[in-house]
């Protein structure tokens, strides 16, 4: 009885898994497929197909542009939050201080936080000290909420480094450079790798944000926006298809390049 | 021997500079903390400060009213409507994403072995493509000759039924953005039960509804209650789904503010409504962060 029931659950659990997944990625094919359908107005079934809002949209100048910014902020975003996210992580997990209990949680408030809402709040506070919004305020606005996500992913490797290994390290009377590159940083560099990875993504991916924050500069998630509430062309869904199949790209070569990373760290340990 | 006593003195200087110093961790967290003063705490505290400023004006630090929140709580405005949609939306949200969740979460744990982490990494994927674009791929599929409508003429029926700009379709939109907020921390919670708890039970002639209500349940809340209340909070706050999905058809209150903020140029009002918002995200957000311990739920993977 009970191993019929464990069975049925088993099936129940993997079909519902199946049907989630499929869901979740329903849209971004109707995307795909309005992006190289024929028409100037999308219909299904699509009558004829054509590759012509593609090469339109790989080809104007204004996406170019967009793309330019969305790519600055993107790797400028990552780059910082990498190097304070790793000081952070530290002291999230690796070292016993007074005010860390404190400061755990004061660090996922930004992530707790609804993102139009501190987009709206930025602005006003970029408004108020005299910054007029740009491309750097919206890394600015990206880095409050990517840092801490950067931070959790950095301290998961943490938590799971030694720090007896340091310790033996300076009792042998290596100095503390010398301890952070040949010891620290090699464990951790698969945490490291995948946090900057995590945040290339997401502020690449960012839309709420930028759209309070980044002025007159546009970046792709905020052009997709502009166009999709008035001047709705498929280039529109072709960009979205187009902006998903990079980060699809970047997600699977960067994680076949950690996994690389992390297996020969396993090695040296 | 002449080097040696200068060096000791030395030594216990330094010793005595190391006692004197910061402790390492919270000089690892400095610049963290720093930055979160400058693009986080100080942000909130202008919202704050500008809803008590006078009613479109800027001037922010300047003057004190309470004007803002009494125009709010006056019965004739109906910005109250918002808010109501705002939470009754968030509140159906965690409702539904922990039932679509917990059966995932599980599977990730027990059930899908090797091919966990594949399955996670279809999960996470969607956080790194912008919520419009996905969205708008819903409006694409529920649209009138979209691929819905298409696909039910093809089969002979009438056409699909119209839900686009519904406020079942917001909670749909919400639902389907939030679902990786709700999954990955029910999935923590979930590996916090060890597994040999649950065979104890079980040898000793618990049934599984027993099991699941008294060992996996109660074990995994830290992370559920992380799941909801991220969810909730995001949920709550959220703006893009009643534009692209709702049309509109309900204002929710972070629209309201951006409504404040931009077309009406009055942001001691819209302040005056943010502060509001995030006095019950952040209370929220502080009870139920209390009554966890993160060193717990992070560090056993």
């Amino acid at each position: 009885m009970e191993q019929i029931g464990a069975k049925r659950t088993r099936l129940f659990i993997g079909v519902w898994t199946g049907f989630v997944v499929l869901m979740i990625y329903l849209p971004i094919l109707c995307g795909a497929l309005a992006g190289l359908s024929k028409s100037r107005y999308f219909g299904f079934p699509v009558k004829q197909f054509s590759t012509d809002w593609w090469a339109r949209t790989i080809s104007s100048l204004e996406i170019h542009t967009l793309v330019q910014n969305s790519l600055l902020i993107a790797l400028v975003v990552t780059v910082v939050s990498v190097v304070f996210a790793f000081f952070g992580a530290l002291a999230f997990a690796r070292y016993e201080w007074k005010g860390r209990r404190l400061y755990q949680k004061l660090l996922l408030l930004p992530i707790f936080f609804p993102q139009p809402v501190l987009g709206l709040a930025l602005l006003l506070w970029f408004n108020s000290v005299g910054i007029s919004p740009s491309w750097q305020t919206a890394v600015i606005a990206h880095l409050v909420w990517i840092i801490p996500v950067v931070t959790l992913v950095i301290a998961i490797q943490v938590y799971g480094f030694d720090p007896v290994l340091e310790e033996a390290a300076a009792d042998l009377g290596a100095g503390r450079l010398f301890i952070l590159r040949e010891i620290t940083l090699p464990i951790l560099w698969p945490g490291i790798w995948s946090g900057a990875l995590f945040a290339f993504l997401l502020s690449w991916g960012n839309f709420p944000l930028s759209l309070y924050t980044a002025g007159a500069d546009s970046t792709v998630p905020k052009w997709l926006y502009s166009k999709m509430v008035a001047g709705y062309t498929p280039m529109v869904p072709a960009l979205g298809t187009m902006a998903t199949l990079a980060a699809a790209v970047l997600l699977l070569v960067g994680g076949a390049a950690i996994a690389l990373v992390r297996r020969r760290a396993a090695r040296q340990v | 021997m002449a080097d040696i006593s200068l060096s000791a003195p030395l030594a216990k200087a330094e010793k005595r500079v190391i006692g004197l110093k910061i402790p390492a961790g919270l000089r690892c967290a400095g610049p963290v903390l720093l930055f979160l003063l400058l693009g986080f705490v100080a942000p909130l505290v202008t919202v704050v400060a500008y809803s008590f400023a006078t009613p479109r004006s800027f001037d922010v630090f300047r003057s004190f009213t309470l004007e803002n929140f009494a125009a709010i709580f006056d019965p004739a405005n109906t910005v109250w409507m918002s808010f109501a949609w705002s939470i009754a939306l968030a509140i159906l949200t965690v409702i539904v994403l922990a039932v679509i969740a917990y059966p995932i979460a599980y599977g990730l744990n027990r059930l899908f072995g090797k091919w966990a982490s594949l399955v996670s990494v279809l999960f996470v994927f969607p956080l790194f493509v912008s919520e419009n674009v996905r969205l708008y791929g819903w409006v694409l599929f529920f649209i009138k000759n979209g691929v819905l409508d298409g696909t039910m003429k093809m089969l002979g029926f009438a056409g699909g039924p119209e839900v686009l700009f519904t406020p079942a379709i917001i909670l749909f939109g919400m639902v389907y953005v939030y679902l990786p907020f709700m999954l990955f921390p029910i999935t923590l919670g979930l590996a916090m039960v060890p597994r040999d708890l649950v065979d104890a039970a079980s040898d000793l002639g618990a049934n599984r509804l027993m099991i699941w209500r008294e060992i996996e349940l109660p074990l995994a809340m830290p992370g559920i209650l992380i799941g909801m209340l991220l969810t909730f909070v995001l949920a709550a706050g959220a703006v893009a789904e009643a534009k692209i999905l709702g049309g509109q058809s309900v204002i929710v209150i972070t629209h309201d503010i951006e409504i404040a903020f931009t077309y009406a140029q009055n942001w001691p009002l819209g302040s005056a409504l943010a502060v509001l918002l995030m006095l019950v995200i952040s209370g929220l957000a502080l009870f139920v962060m209390s009554k966890l311990d993160l060193d717990r739920i992070l560090g056993r993977r």
